[in-house]
Order: C-alpha cells, then structure tokens, then sequence
C-alpha cells in the first residue's frame, strides 16, 4: 500500500510541475518535452487506478502522435515566444478573473454532484467485476464481437482519411533523380566508355 | 473459454464486398503502371458496383438484422441502394472525360466514390445510431476530399474546405442529437427505440424532442433543405463537375433514404414532434428553390438551386409520413417520395452527362448563355436537355410530372392542402428558369459549336435517361412496384 501511495505522490508531483513548465519554459522545444514528460506520468497515475488500457493509449497516442505533430509544429513554425509574452501583464487581470470564475464553476459543479442512488440497479448487462478481467481484456472481448460492424466501419474511415491525405497533398516531382539499381546494374562498359586509338606522340 | 457466436455476414454480404474490392481497387492502382492504372481501376469500379447491385438484389429476402441489430437488410434498403449503385456507377462513367481534359484523371477518383458508395450503403442499412454516424461519416469524409480533388484549382479548394468545415459542423450538431436521443433513452438500437416510443408516447422527456431537432438538422444539411442550404451552390460551383454531378445525385439519395429510415422508425411515433419542423423546411426549401435559381447565370449554381428544390418537394412526403393516424396514407407518402427520389435520380443524371459535355476548344463553359443555339449546332443534344428541363419543371408526359403527382396526390391524400398548393405555386415558378434554358438554346443567336465528338458512354448515358425520362409514363410497371414494396417495407402490419 506505502508502495502505490509513494508512487501515487512521485507521478502526480511530477506531472505538476512538467505541466507547470510546460508554460514556463521559453524555449518552445522544452515545453514540449515536458509535455511528453507529463504525458508518461499521467499513463503511470492511470496504470495505478487499474486503467492499463487507458494508460497504453496515453502513451501511444498522445506521446507517440501527438506530441510528435506538436514538435513537428513547434519546430517548423518558429514561433518567437518574446513576442508572444508581450502584454502578459495587461491581460493578466481579466484572464485571472475568466480563470477564477471557472474555477469557482468548476467548485459549484464538483460541489453538487451527487452519483443518483438507483443508478446501480439501472445497469442493462452485468459489468464484469475489475478483479475478474483487465480492462484491455473486457475490452478485446466486445470490440471485435458485439462492436466488429463498428470497429470495422471506423477503420474504413481512417482508410478513407489516409487516401484523402494523400491524393491532397503527394505530388510527384518532376526532375528528382531516384537511384535506380536495376539501370546502374544493366550498365554497360559500351555505353559510356569510348577507347579510342591514340596515336603516339600526338593529343587527341 | 467460449467462443462469441460469429455474427451472420450474410445481410451484409454486398458491402462487406464493396469493402474488399475496394481495398483491391486501391492496390490495383498503386501497383499497375501510372498512365493505365485511372483507366483500368474506373472500368473495374464499374464492374465492381454493378455486381454489389446484383449481390443487393439476391440477398434481400424480408427484413434480416446482424450484427447485434446493428443492421438491417429489407427492401426498402434494396430500393435506396439499387438508385445509388445506378448513380454512382454512371457518375464514374460520365466523369472520365473531364478529369482526362484537367489532368487529374487519377486512379483514387473512382476509389473515392466506391469507397463513399459504401458509407451510402451502410447508412441506407443503418438500424443503430453508431452505424448511422459511421455510415455517414464515411459517406461525408471521401465528398470532401473529391471535391478538393482538382487541387491546382482554388475554386476546387475552396469549396472542398467550405464544405469539409459546414459539413463538420452538421456532424456535430447530429451528433450531439444523437447522444441525446441516447442520454435520455438508454439504447441506440432503433428497434429498441422503436419499442419505447410506441410503449409510452404519452410523456416523451424533452431531451429527446431537443435530439430529434438537432438530428433533423444534421440531416437537412446533408441533403441541402433550407435553412441548411448554403453550402450548396458554393461548393457545386467550386468541385469539378462530375464531382458536382455526384454530390447532386447519389449522396442526396442516400441521406433522404437514412432521413426516412430513422424518422418513421424510431422515431415514428413521435411524428407529432417532428412533423412540423419538415414542413417548414420542406416549404422554405421550394420557395427558395424557385426563386433564388431565377438569377443565375451558372448552370451549376441553377442545378444546386434546381436541387434544394426538388428536395423540398420530396420532403413533401416525409411531411405525410409524419401525419398521425392511418399506416396506408403514411406509407403513400413514402412511396411517392421514393419515386419521385428515382426520377430525380434519371433527370439529374442527364442533365449533367449535358453539361459535362458543354466544352469549347478543350475548355469547360458554364453559362446559360453558352447554350445559346444550340438546336442549330446540336440538334441531338439540345433536344435531349429539353426533354429534361422539362421533365425538372413537371411538364407531362415527362417523367417530372409523374414524381410530382404522387407527392402531390399524397399531400392531398393526408389533407396537407398548404404543402401541396405551395408545392404547386413553388414548380410553376420553378418552370421559368427551366423553360429559359430551352428558351436560350432554341431562339437565341447561335454560339459558336461544342467540341466534337462525344465519348460513347455520354451517349449513352444520355439516351439511357432521356428514354427512361420520356417513356416513363408508358412503362411505370416496375418503379411503381419496387416503391410500393419498399414503402410497404416500413410500415408493416
């Protein structure tokens, strides 16, 4: 139990402050950076609360893909960060008082929510109990019967995107030279040596 | 450890081998060599089509579901589907020309339509809110990208991201419709919901009226009814005509098909909810379509026009399916709907084929005015867009006239008088701009010619539909029935 509570407080102190700096740091590369770096320490607090799956897709997908696309920006971009800390401290009043109001929203909405008492026996199909199956397992279980249609359905879409992509964007450059291994092995001696006779004594 | 029971692919059977061929499709192309791959992949999405039709008309057999419900398979899908898989394979023949002549005749272009033909089939054969959202998905995510698919062009770009970002946006309003249709019922399955609203009608929580407004919403975009409508004659205008050409047939179709499936499914006992908000779009789609058109110098712009017009009309008889009461004068709606939606189908078709054919000196023209004399130039082709201006203005004998007297006859029917004597108003307004063209291409000054010759599938496209057009009224035998069978699919007992 001592071992879950360190690592529960080791994850979360770390993901605040990545997160902290993440707005702190002035150069754009690092933020992103600890942005991956709070990212990993969220999947970890997930794989605690028993959330593997979760914590699987965290790591796939926001450090695999979209912390690489935001580097990507960030790097192609060049966004000068002086400039955009200019008037921080003008718009600091009134971004505090939008920040507080959330918050105090955030308090009242927190404050009053109560889990309504029947809502356990409202369940349609019995959820299988957490330390019967891990979640990727329930999972794994439905997706590719109950939701196959589904499943496959979405997948077709992602299909259908990677082409858009492609007929959007790929062109085909004229004039790039590509190695072709057939052409320089099929080369011949004839072709591009010519022996000429050279009479001694004389040039060409 | 038990096996889960293999669901029954059967139902299925069409798109799943829409799906595969598909992905063949796509692998031909990329591995065959690059001046043949366009040419040999469209005449292979052709044959590929034709033989989904055939596949759709051997395995429906009544009502199936699969997929845990999540689909169904009868025979109005079978009606719906047979219009697209017309559509969409005449679209890939008519478009060969043109994409030639820009130098954008690449293999992904029928790839797409297969691809979005699929999503039309999926949700025609929806019976799930997720299939629903996935079908339409699908269907919307390979539109956008076709109508960017001339991309040197900025009018092609253009309308390809006004469309994606309004299109987006409808998916978020449906969606959100649709979750609270979820929220508030527990189940997505239509024939649950079905089950619930016939159950207990009396009280229905508001959330799922709001949710049914949101997806009604959804959905009137998705076939352009007003106030939905404004993307239309942008991106009609923008994406390269055959695109265009699609966009007005097939995706329209399909949506009205979704569009009837779930509001007298799930949500037909709630007609009293919904009844009054497609009245109102079904007569704000006619009357704008009557009279924004009139200015219009751009045939594409007049067509996007033409059709939130004709959408208002086939509308008409979703209004009459919404009316409470008798099953008989409810499913009359539909079948008019449906038939008019198959001559819509065959009208639009021609009209395009035309249009893609109206070319100077290697060079796309697009004005009415570039019609002028053309029954001196073209004798042929002038009497073939006048036989279709006047089927769209409702002209009998013409096939037009026979789609607007069922819809007509089935207001009428379910004592709508408002909706059918606007409907009447709206068609003979409608007529001026259709008779203008005829008007154009018969007195005035002649133009200079079209280029010559025209390809052998325009031709016969053309005379496919011109005589499907004109001798409807002699041979309705078999629309007639297919529509009666399908409408009758949705009201059973």
């Amino acid at each position: 139990m001592i071992i879950q509570t360190l690592a529960f407080y080791l994850f979360s102190i770390i993901t605040i402050v990545a997160a902290v700096m993440v707005i702190s740091a002035r150069n754009p590369v690092h933020s992103v950076l600890f942005l991956i770096l709070a990212f990993f320490n969220s999947a970890g607090l997930f794989v605690l609360l028993g959330a593997e799956f979760l914590a699987m897709v965290m790591v796939v997908v926001y450090v695999g893909a979209v912390a690489v696309l935001f580097m990507f920006v960030v790097m192609m971009l060049d966004v000068n960060i002086a400039e955009l800390r200019q008037g921080f401290l003008q718009y600091l009043p009134l971004g505090g008082i939008v920040g507080l109001v959330l918050l105090m929203e955030l308090a009242v909405v927190a404050g009053g929510f109560v889990i309504s008492p029947e809502v356990s026996e409202r369940f349609a199909a019995p959820i299988p109990v957490p330390s019967d199956i891990a979640n990727t397992e329930a999972l794994g279980n439905i997706i590719y019967t109950k939701y196959v249609y589904f499943f496959q359905a979405a997948g077709i879409i992602l299909l259908v995107a990677m082409i858009g992509a492609i007929v959007l964007t790929h062109r085909s450059r004229e004039g790039t030279r590509k190695q072709r291994i057939s052409n320089q092995v099929n080369r011949r001696p004839e072709d591009t040596i010519e022996i000429k006779k050279v009479s001694t004594g004389s040039g060409i | 450890m038990s096996l889960a029971p293999f669901p029954a692919l059967l139902p299925a059977l069409p798109e799943i081998f829409l799906a595969i061929a598909a992905m063949i499709l796509l692998m031909i192309g990329v591995y065959s060599r690059q001046e043949q791959s366009a040419r040999i992949v469209s005449y292979a999405s052709i044959v590929v089509l034709i033989i989904t039709l055939i596949l759709v008309g051997i395995i429906t057999d009544g009502r199936t579901l699969t997929f845990g419900g999540a689909f169904v398979s009868d025979t109005f899908g079978l009606f719906i589907k047979t219009l697209v898989l017309i559509a969409s394979s005449a679209t890939i023949l008519i478009s060969r020309d043109y994409l030639i002549m820009h130098g954008i005749n690449r293999f992904e272009f029928p790839v797409l339509i297969v691809l979005a033909t699929l999503g039309m089939l999926m949700m025609v054969s929806a019976n799930d809110l997720i299939s629903l959202y996935l079908g339409l998905e699908l269907q919307s995510l390979s539109l956008y990208v076709m109508a960017a698919f001339q991309r040197d062009s900025t009018r092609s770009a253009e309308a390809g991201l006004k469309y994606f970002v309004l299109g987006a946006l409808a998916s978020g309003l449906l969606l959100y419709g649709l979750t609270l249709v979820y929220g508030f019922s527990g189940t997505t399955n239509f024939d649950s919901l079905t089950k619930l609203f016939t159950s207990e009608h009396v009280d229905v929580p508001i959330g799922i009226t709001i949710g049914i407004v949101f997806i009604v919403s959804g959905l009137a975009f998705k076939v352009s009814a007003v106030p939905f409508h404004m993307w239309t004659p942008d991106v009609y205008e923008g994406a390269p005509t055959p695109v265009t050409a699609f966009f007005a047939i097939a995706p329209k179709i399909a949506a009205m098909g979704l569009f009837i499936r779930i509001m007298t499914g799930p949500f037909g006992q709630l007609a009293g909810e919904w009844q009054q908000i497609i009245i109102f779009i079904s007569i704000a789609s006619m009357i704008l379509g009557a009279f924004a058109a009139i200015n219009q110098r751009n045939i594409k712009r007049l067509m996007a026009y033409s059709s939130i017009g004709h959408m208002g009309y086939a509308l008409i008889g979703m209004a009459v399916a919404g009316q409470l009461g008798d099953t008989a004068t409810r499913a009359d709606g539909i079948y008019g709907m449906l038939i008019y939606l198959a001559i819509y189908l065959f009208m639009n078709l021609g009209t395009f084929t035309c249009i893609l054919l109206m070319k100077r000196n290697s060079r796309m023209v697009e004005n009415i005015e570039d019609l002028a004399g053309l029954s001196k130039t073209n004798p042929a082709m002038a009497a073939a867009l006048t036989i279709f201006m006047f089927s769209m203005a409702g002209i009998p004998p013409l096939a037009g006239f026979v789609g607007k007297l069922y819809i007509f006859q089935s207001a009428i029917r379910a004592e709508l008088f408002g909706l059918a004597i606007i409907g009447v108003l709206a068609s003979v307004v409608g007529a001026f701009y259709y008779l203008r063209i005829v008007k154009v291409m018969y007195f005035d000054k002649p133009e200079e010619e079209f280029d010559q010759p025209v390809s052998l599938e325009m031709n016969g496209v053309i005379i496919v539909t011109g005589a499907v057009t004109l001798f409807l009224i002699l041979f309705p035998g078999p629309l007639l029935m297919g529509a009666a069978a399908a409408s009758a699919a949705l009201f059973p007992g």
